[in-house]
């Protein structure tokens, strides 16, 4: 223990160390911050019940997700592309960057799209904005062709940065649909105002396109815009529906249930705040 | 070996940086601060590995004769741009601010404003009412969209309050329907990843 008091004093006053450049606003605070207690309970159940689920699926109890139209559209996508001999433009959009759950979500959908691309020899564009989502993709892709048996059919001049500038990104890759004419457009990631513009461009010359983000301003433009849009969870239940993991459907079944805990919550505290109006332990 | 390192660097700075979220301690707060730099340190060299994919896109593209004049444009200003700002600096009267102001701006400014023409034609096939849900939807709009103008209060006091009412109660709870269901689908996202059962970005599995 004298060790360990030591090391942190060494930490302490070595200038420049960790501590050094820490903030004066936690200086002052222990070890547990006592504010968070809300989220530490509502992360420690949802802990608990993505384990029960994963646990209950290896003991081989099945989980059944619902038909997601979007997700079964991917096949009929890809395999309008290979018709029609035009490529496939697959974006993630300007507003995330690797750290965003929405990037690797579309990054599990790629994988399975790149796998269907592989297996029809189709061509498939990733534009994106950020380059560590570039360098990601062309791992998830090059895996997904090899995973097909095909390596030699990925080209990693497809996969490419464009700009981090939010409207030269949306021009180049208005550009590259208007001129490539990509017969079917994946825009699933973070998207912000580009959105609409690339929707439109992709509707106008007449992709089939399928759309999903985490931004509920932006899906009502990809409603109006896109043949298929996953909505809310929908983008992040696609991992398991398309690779049918059992481990993964069912931390897909413990949404559901963290949902209901949610909706019971809810009607409580409803019922609980027009009884004694003066209440407040629901505010959190 | 290769598949096992990668995972236990993913669940051990994911469980470092879940945990520090709970802690006010300066030891937690500083160890997050760090790794959010060791963050801008990767980014910056995936930028150079960015830049250098760029460049290989775009000299491939002038080899093709519809997207040449595109490709040499967007090269040209790849080297412009910095040489500018190597050669006079980056002050107010300097030939770099020149080039941002007068020709990158308005090229920004410009594909930002073909959204109002986008969402003239998106809202126009959105609005058609077909059925009995898409004329309810249609109705909704117009209240909204004569609400939100100055001039509906002249009309009427109902518009602004009938308006208000819809953007609060109705249209906010199922945003809020979507938002808690995309916060769940974020969270076990992230859960699966931190506990290896997602594995699609470390090449799949």
């Amino acid at each position: 223990m004298k060790i360990v008091n030591y090391l942190i004093y060494i930490l302490l006053v070595l200038p420049g160390s960790l501590l050094a450049r820490d903030d004066a606003a936690g200086a002052e605070s222990g070890w547990f911050n006592p504010d968070t207690w809300p989220t530490l309970i509502i992360s420690v159940i949802s802990i608990l019940v993505v384990a029960y689920t994963i646990i209950a699926a290896r003991r081989g109890k099945a989980v059944k997700l619902r038909a997601i139209p979007g997700l079964k559209a991917v096949e009929e996508a890809v395999g309008r592309a290979t018709e029609m001999g035009a490529p496939i433009l697959y974006t993630p959009g300007y507003g995330g960057d690797i750290q965003r759950p929405t990037t690797i979500a579309s990054m599990n959908i790629l994988s399975s799209v790149a796998e269907k691309v592989a297996e029809y020899d189709c061509r498939l564009i990733y534009p994106t904005h950020d380059p560590v989502i570039m360098a990601v993709a062309q791992e998830v892709v090059r895996e997904g062709y090899t995973r097909i048996g095909y390596p030699d059919r990925f080209r990693p001049d497809d996969i490419f940065y464009i700009s981090s500038s939010q409207f030269g990104y949306a021009a180049a890759v208005d550009g590259i649909i208007s001129r490539d004419r990509p017969a079917s457009i994946f825009l699933l990631g973070t998207f912000e105002a580009e959105s609409l513009i690339l929707a439109e461009t992709g509707n106008s010359i007449g992709a089939i396109q399928i759309a999903g983000t985490d931004s509920t301003i932006q899906l009502a433009f990809f409603i109006v815009a896109c043949d298929y849009t996953l909505v809310g969870e929908e983008l992040f239940a696609a991992s398991g529906y398309l690779s049918q993991n059992p481990s993964i459907l069912s931390s897909v079944k413990a949404q559901d249930i963290l949902k209901l805990i949610i909706a019971l919550f809810v009607i409580v505290a409803v019922i609980w705040a027009t009884v004694d109006p003066l209440s407040s332990w629901w505010r959190y | 070996m290769a598949t096992r390192l990668p995972l236990a660097i993913c669940f051990i700075f994911g469980l470092v940086m879940f945990l520090q979220y709970f802690s006010g301690h300066p030891l937690a707060r500083a160890a997050y601060n760090h790794i959010l730099d060791w963050w801008q340190i990767i980014f910056a060299f995936t930028l150079l590995v960015g830049v250098a994919a760029f460049i290989k896109s775009s000299l491939r593209k002038t080899q093709v004769k519809k997207d040449a004049p595109y490709a040499l444009i967007a090269l040209a200003g790849l080297i412009l741009m910095p040489l500018l700002a190597v050669i006079d600096g980056t002050d107010i009267d300097s030939p770099f601010l020149w080039a941002f102001e007068n020709m990158l701006a308005p090229l920004q400014a410009t594909v930002f404003s073909l959204l109002a023409f986008f969402v003239a034609s998106a809202s126009f096939r959105g609005f058609r009412a077909r059925s009995v849900p898409a004329a309810i939807l249609l109705g909704t709009a117009l209240v909204v969209l004569v609400g939100r103008v100055p001039l509906a209060e002249s009309i009427s006091e109902l518009f602004p309050k009938v308006t208000f009412w819809i953007q609060n109660y109705p249209s906010m709870a199922a945003r809020r329907a979507i938002l808690i269901g995309i916060g769940l689908g974020s969270m076990t996202t992230a859960l699966r990843v931190i506990l290896g059962i997602e594995r699609t970005y470390l090449s799949g599995e």
